[in-house]
């Protein structure tokens, strides 16, 4: 069964791949009882420092710790060359299609996405039509998922480009590993991560409104008990910005202030880690105590910016997701870099009629689903859970895409009964700014640790490990 | 600083600096329930410390007697009420939580490692162990909290906000328990001997009682006891010492609407600065602690209204 799939730390002979080899030698005097020993002592300093993530409907001070793996993966220099290069051509193409569909719409009249689909979205914002936003960025930060599959070949499974969060956990990861293993890094170049918040802040910084040249920055959380919210007093404190709810914000005069003890203080930037729907009352949803009212009329004056802006679910919407190419072709007049995963509409009757009669063999998703709620994969469901899915299908077909199921690389993990293969997928950063893109080596991996499991998100019992890009 | 993030921690400190003195308010009424005396004036004591709070009536609602093992368990663990230390605890550590990015990583580690300490053990374990030692437990940790925030945070408006909680929290406490146990004092004044215990309980609750020796060298008094407790500007637990710190953390982050809260401020002070404690007793220890707690309380509300909740 292995075999099937593409094992990060052995070729399908056996022998070990070159940029592990270094780890393995290591791993190979170290004793099970230090490795576990240095396991909890992870857990401990996880649970201590308070690194967690909330879990909706349980009492408030009982977070879970993401669980953490001491098993890095390892990813060679020119294997991340070519990622990074196919991911900034990717992110380029998204943000050019955001700007489009917003203002002349041209790539809807040739004719390659059908305009319903884009503007019959409920992620499509005609509020942002016309809307100018500093330098043309829409999708400031992008966490984009990847994913390796049989023979190595790499697939981008998601475009994230509204609030993507699990970058703390990265910088985290890096720092833990450097605890319990220094002697690791003296072994290896590992190309560091930990400037990831200066390099947003940066970026955020480069996206002012016109004529203001020492922007103030907030980052705005929907509140303590977000499941992000460890991130979130993260990410500010690592900027050194405030970390503002809605209710610490108001709007005259089409700018924004914050309330502090020495008066109001306008807002220039605000990374906002809110869902588009909540941001403003007086034109989203209505019952929104999250937001801030008058947001949206600062926002359009060009009085504030936010990142991401206001309407971007509509380029990352599964819907969507199938035209990613065509985009790349479209406004940069590139071949893509970087494969998508062939995509069944079942809007299309054809696709439909081909997806139900293969289901046990597919992974269904919903199109405006996310964090791995609401899917099915075929090959690991029961024969009950399958046509509990297909009578859902058939309702409302427009709802739903079909994939087939990638056989997702996998990487030694230390799990219960030792160090077994566990499949895992990786979600760089990218981030978009007037100069430019850029985006530190690496990203989030998660990995599956259910034996089995293909489904790696944190709700789903899924964990992570460090990330290491070497450098030459 | 953001105003609600200058709430929580004003909230935070307040919380932690009252489990703490809920500790040693809990602490000294045990240890003078252990001195010889009848059941129904020992009831009467543990009695009074509801009335302090105000909560007779949401303790008969789930208590049929007033005795000390409900009394302790009420106070020191029914999540149920929010003055117990159990909830007092809760909140500094929720307050905390929403604003840990403001605070160092060992202020942070504190006050969240004492609640999750806290809620592994239960109330019997509490009264197996000894509750003089869960209220030794709960200074130890305000005093660990006190001393990484002290120790380790920036000395910002941030530092301001969670000194000045602390202070006005303080000094309301010490007025309290001095106010109760004085009341208390005075009634048994006949019980002669026993006093001395009394006196010396009251006293160490507030770590003041080898002060008391160094700074009378004489028998106690409950007239050196008092201005000990108010008027002594060297006694960090005084009220002349908590106002006086209101005072300097005012002017540290005065703003363009406090000027009326500093004016009551240096008011307050004033009349600690310049009493003479036989005037404060002339004129009635219970009303001019009464008086002094109202003035911390309206300190409070504008205080709320200039910096922390602004219209």
């Amino acid at each position: 069964m292995s075999a099937d799939f593409y094992n990060e730390m052995y070729d399908p002979a056996g022998t070990l791949r070159p940029h592990y080899s270094a780890f393995a030698d290591w791993l190979a005097t170290m004793p099970a009882e230090r490795l576990e020993r240095k396991r909890a002592e992870a857990d401990t300093a996880f649970h201590r420092v308070g690194i967690t993530f909330a879990v909706y409907g349980e009492e408030a001070g009982t977070e879970r710790l993401i669980p953490f793996d001491i098993i890095p993966r390892i990813i060679p220099a020119a294997e991340w060359q070519a990622l990074q290069t196919g991911l900034w051509q990717r992110v380029k193409a998204l943000n050019a299609f955001l700007h489009d569909i917003y203002h002349e719409q041209a790539i809807l009249r040739t004719g390659c996405i059908p305009p319903e689909q884009v503007l019959n979205n409920t992620q499509f914002r005609h509020e942002m039509m016309g809307v100018d936003v500093p330098s043309g960025i829409y999708a400031h930060i992008a966490g984009v998922d990847i994913v390796r599959a049989g023979a190595g070949e790499s697939y981008v499974l998601e475009d994230n480009l509204r609030v993507p969060s699990g970058v703390s956990y990265m910088i985290e990861d890096r720092k833990m590993m450097m605890r319990l293993f220094p002697e690791l890094f003296s072994r290896h170049m590992i190309a560091p991560v930990q400037h990831y918040p200066d390099m947003l802040l940066e970026n955020l910084r480069t996206v002012a409104p016109k004529g203001v040249t020492n922007p103030t920055v907030v980052l705005l959380t929907p509140g303590a008990y977000n499941s992000a919210y460890f991130e979130h007093t993260f990410l500010a404190q690592q900027m050194g910005v405030e970390l503002v709810e809605g209710r610490d914000l108001f709007v005259k005069d089409e700018t924004v202030f914050m309330r502090t003890t020495q008066g109001p203080q306008r807002i220039d930037v605000i990374y906002r880690r809110l869902d588009d729907d909540f941001l403003d009352p007086l034109v989203f949803n209505k019952d929104s105590m999250l937001g801030v009212p008058g947001l949206l009329s600062a926002y359009r004056a060009g009085h504030v910016t936010l990142a991401n802006a206001i309407g971007t679910g509509v380029a990352d919407d599964k819907s969507i997701y199938p035209y990613v190419p065509e985009m790349i072709r479209f406004y940069l007049g590139e071949e893509p870099k970087l494969n998508n995963v062939p995509t069944w509409m079942l809007r299309k009757p054809d696709d439909l009629k081909y997806v139900l009669a293969h289901l046990s063999e597919l992974v269904v998703k919903e199109v405006h689903g996310a964090g791995g709620y609401g899917m099915l994969v075929g090959p690991a469901s029961t024969r009950a859970e399958i046509e509990n899915f297909r009578a859902r299908i058939v309702t409302a077909p427009e709802k739903y895409i079909a994939q087939p199921t990638l056989a997702l690389s996998n990487c030694p993990t230390f799990v219960e009964s030792g160090i077994a293969p566990r499949h895992l997928d990786l979600r760089p950063f990218v981030l978009s700014g007037k100069r430019g893109i850029g985006m530190v080596p690496g990203g989030l991996t998660r990995v599956a640790l259910r034996e089995g499991s293909l489904v790696v998100n944190s709700s789903q019992g899924g964990g992570t490990k460090d990330t290491w890009v070497l450098e030459d | 600083m953001l105003s609600r993030t200058a709430d929580h921690l004003y909230w935070m400190a307040r919380y932690t600096e009252r489990a703490e003195n809920l500790a040693r308010l809990l602490d000294v009424s045990y240890q003078m329930s252990l001195v010889p005396q009848s059941l129904a004036s020992q009831n009467e004591n543990w009695r009074a410390i509801l009335a302090l709070n105000s909560l007779e009536d949401a303790f008969a609602r789930v208590y049929s007697e007033v005795n000390v093992e409900n009394v302790l368990r009420f106070m020191v663990s029914d999540a149920a009420n929010p003055s117990s230390i159990y909830s007092c605890l809760r909140a500094a550590r929720e307050n905390a939580h929403a604003v840990r990015g403001t605070l160092t990583a060992e202020m942070w580690e504190s006050v969240n490692g004492t609640w999750i300490e806290l809620r592994q053990q239960n109330f019997e374990h509490i009264l197996a162990r000894g509750v003089s030692e869960f209220f030794d437990w709960v200074k130890l940790r305000a005093a660990v909290t006190r001393g990484v925030t002290f120790g380790t945070m920036l000395k910002d408006d941030a530092l301001h906000f969670i000194r000045l909680g602390g202070l006005l929290e303080r000094g309301d406490n010490t007025a309290r328990i001095l106010d109760m146990q004085y009341h208390i004092l005075r009634q048994n004044d006949d019980e002669g001997a026993s006093d001395f215990y009394r006196w010396g309980a009251l006293l160490r609750s507030l770590s003041a009682f080898q002060v008391y020796r160094k700074v009378y060298r004489d028998a106690i008094t409950p007239a050196r006891v008092a201005e000990l407790l108010i008027l002594r500007m060297d006694l960090p637990r005084s009220l002349h010492a908590c106002a006086d710190g209101i005072v300097r953390m005012l002017q540290l982050i005065a703003n363009g609407a406090s000027a009326e809260t500093e004016r009551q401020a240096g008011v307050l002070h004033a009349r600690l600065h310049f009493a003479r404690i036989d005037d404060v007793l002339a004129g009635g220890l219970h009303e001019y602690l009464t008086d002094f707690m109202d003035r911390i309380y309206e300190l409070g509300d504008g205080i709320s209204q200039d910096f922390l909740i602004p219209a």
